[in-house]
Formats: C-alpha cells, structure tokens, sequence
C-alpha cells in the first residue's frame, strides 16, 4: 500500500482526470459481429449475453443495452453502458433474404421492413452515446459508405472511436489493411468468436473512452 | 424498379446547384432523384451528418418491391492544413455517386477512382 492508499497512480490519475462512466456504442455494417463482440463482453465481465446472431443479416434489428458494465485493464477501470445497435446499410432487399437464405417471403418482408426501422434507430442513437467501438470485417474491403459515414459522423461529432478489426481467426483476414486505413484511430484485430485478443480490446477501451472530451451535437 | 426501354439517365450534378439549396433541400432533392431512378453524380458530395440523414431518410422511404434502397460512393473532405484550420477554412466533400441500390452497385474504390457498374436489365424512369 502506498503514499495513498490502495491503487496505482494510474487509477489515482484516472480517478482525477478521467471519465468514470461512457455509454459505449457497438456501431458497424451488418453481420460484421457486433452482437457477438457485445456478448462476448458481456460474457467475460458481467457472466451475461445480449442476444442472439446468425449468419443472416440484420439479426440485431432493435437497439439492446446493458448498463454498468465494469472494464478493467489490471490498473486502472471504466463502467460502461454497451449498446448493441442494428447494422447500417444503405439498403434492404427482402428479396436478399429469400433468395440467399431461404427465408419465405412474409418473414422476408418482415425482417427487411424491421431492419429499415433497426437503422434509423441506430442512427439515432449516435445523439446519446460518449464513445463507439466500430465493428469491421477484417475479410473485407474497409472502404465502404458504411464505415465511412459512420467514421465521418464520430469524428464530426468529436466521439472517440475504436476499430475493432473482427473475424482475425478467419484465414484471408487482414487487419493489417484496416490499420493502414485508419491511422487516425486505434485500430485492434480480434475475433469476437474466440476471445482472441479480447484483453487486448478491453484495456484500450478502458484507456482511450476514460479521455474526456468535449462532444459536438 | 421499374424496367424501362430509354436508357439509363446519369446526371452530373454542379457544385453551384447543390450549393443553391438547403442541406434539406439538397437531401430532398438527390433522394426524389434516386427513387426516379437516375443516378447523379455529385461535384460536391455531402457531410458525413448528411449522408446519415440521406440513409435514415432512405429507411423511411423504402418500398420492397420498388425502391431498395441507395448505393452512395465518394469521397470525404480534404484534411484542412494548419494555416486553414487557424483561418477558419472549411473543406467541401468531393465527388459522390449516388443511384438506386437495385441499378447502381459500387466494384471497387481507392484514393482516385471510384469503379461503379450499372446492373443490366434495369433502366430509368
């Protein structure tokens, strides 16, 4: 025990000049693996889920959150409200869904017309978050409208945000590309699926959503 | 969208009509534009609040069996150097291509071209 008590002068620093609580938003195309990033958080600090995935898309078709979510990075912690948001798209075709993963027609018209609602509710919640860890595909080209958008929108809005490079256990995964992409934001390849790298994640979002800043609306 | 026999019309857009409008005008416009089923391409392309604006309206007026939805591809604005920040100098988005999500579907992108293909067997109003 030092000079003050329990603590590093990490947390001591922490506890003067950071942030002690952020609403995170989990942001990010369709089927990237948001809900299975945000329930692999939950998992590992709160023993809990989210909600459900599947291979097709917009399975997250309603925001879902969890409040009180305690990171810690071995010496310093933040608490945090995950919120799992829908993908955001540009476009919804049903007929995607019939088509592509044998849904019937009336659960294709359903899906497809929640989703359009899912993605202005996404949108929206961009007003009421401190801070956005940005899912992409590690497999696929980052230069999408999408992450564009969503990247342009943060950074209009002075939100810190953190890219999570995910689906790294995939064989023609390519983090690398995602940080060249991105040099102006930590940038942090993980698989969701796994775990791996997840203690890598945390402690930067720990680090880097404990900053304060000034938000912009 | 509707199969046409007269083409597909692709409308360049000038910088000095957009800049003519409102930011909601402007969304208006481009949208009532896409849904007829042209595509524009932008001089000046919009800001990243905008092009969320144009996707949440997009949501709105989605119809399943008529209109999908957008394709949008641009480029973002300039880095303002040191002096233009000090000055106060605001840089413009660059050129955007925006059409119907059913006709319009982006190839590729890199820091100078933006490849694009319009989907055959469709065609505008």
């Amino acid at each position: 025990m030092g000079l003050f008590g329990k603590g590093s002068f990490a947390s001591i620093i922490q506890r003067i000049f950071g942030k002690k609580h952020a609403r995170i938003g989990i942001y990010g195309p369709p089927n990237v693996g948001k809900t299975t990033l945000a329930n692999r958080i939950l998992r590992d600090w709160t023993g809990d889920i989210m909600g459900s995935v599947s291979e097709i898309p917009h399975e997250t078709r309603r925001a879902k959150w969890k409040r009180n979510v305690k990171v810690e990075n071995g010496h310093s912690s933040l608490m945090m409200d995950i919120v799992d948001t829908p993908g955001i798209a540009t476009k919804v075709d049903y007929k995607e869904f019939m088509n592509t993963f044998g849904l019937s027609r009336d659960e294709a018209k359903q899906r497809a017309k929640e989703a359009t609602e899912g993605v202005i509710e996404s949108i929206r919640w961009l007003e009421d978050i401190d801070g956005v860890v940005l899912v992409m595909d590690a497999t696929q080209d980052p230069f999408t409208q999408v992450n564009v958008t969503i990247l342009g929108n943060l950074e209009a809005r002075n939100l810190p945000v953190l890219i999570a490079a995910n689906k790294i256990d995939a064989e023609d995964a390519s983090p690398a590309t995602l940080k060249s992409a991105f040099p102006q934001h930590p940038v942090v390849p993980i698989s969701a699926l796994t775990g791996y790298n997840a203690e890598n994640l945390y402690s930067t979002m720990v680090t880097h959503f404990s900053k304060r800043r000034k938000k912009r609306r | 969208m509707i199969k046409r026999d007269g083409g597909i019309a692709v409308n360049l857009v000038s910088r000095q009509k957009l800049e003519q409008l409102s930011s909601p005008e402007r969304l208006r416009f481009i949208l009532d534009e896409v849904r007829n089923g042209k595509i524009l391409v932008l001089e000046q392309g919009l800001t990243s609040i905008e092009q969320a604006t144009l996707i949440e309206q997009t949501m709105k007026e989605i119809e399943q069996d008529t209109f999908i939805g957008i394709e949008m591809n641009g480029y973002g604005e300039d880095k303002p150097s040191f002096i233009q920040k000090i000055l106060g100098v605001m840089k413009k988005p660059r050129m955007t291509v925006i059409g119907p999500a059913d006709l319009l579907k982006t190839i590729s992108k890199d820091n100078h071209i933006i490849q694009t293909m319009i989907i055959a067997g469709k065609g505008a109003k």
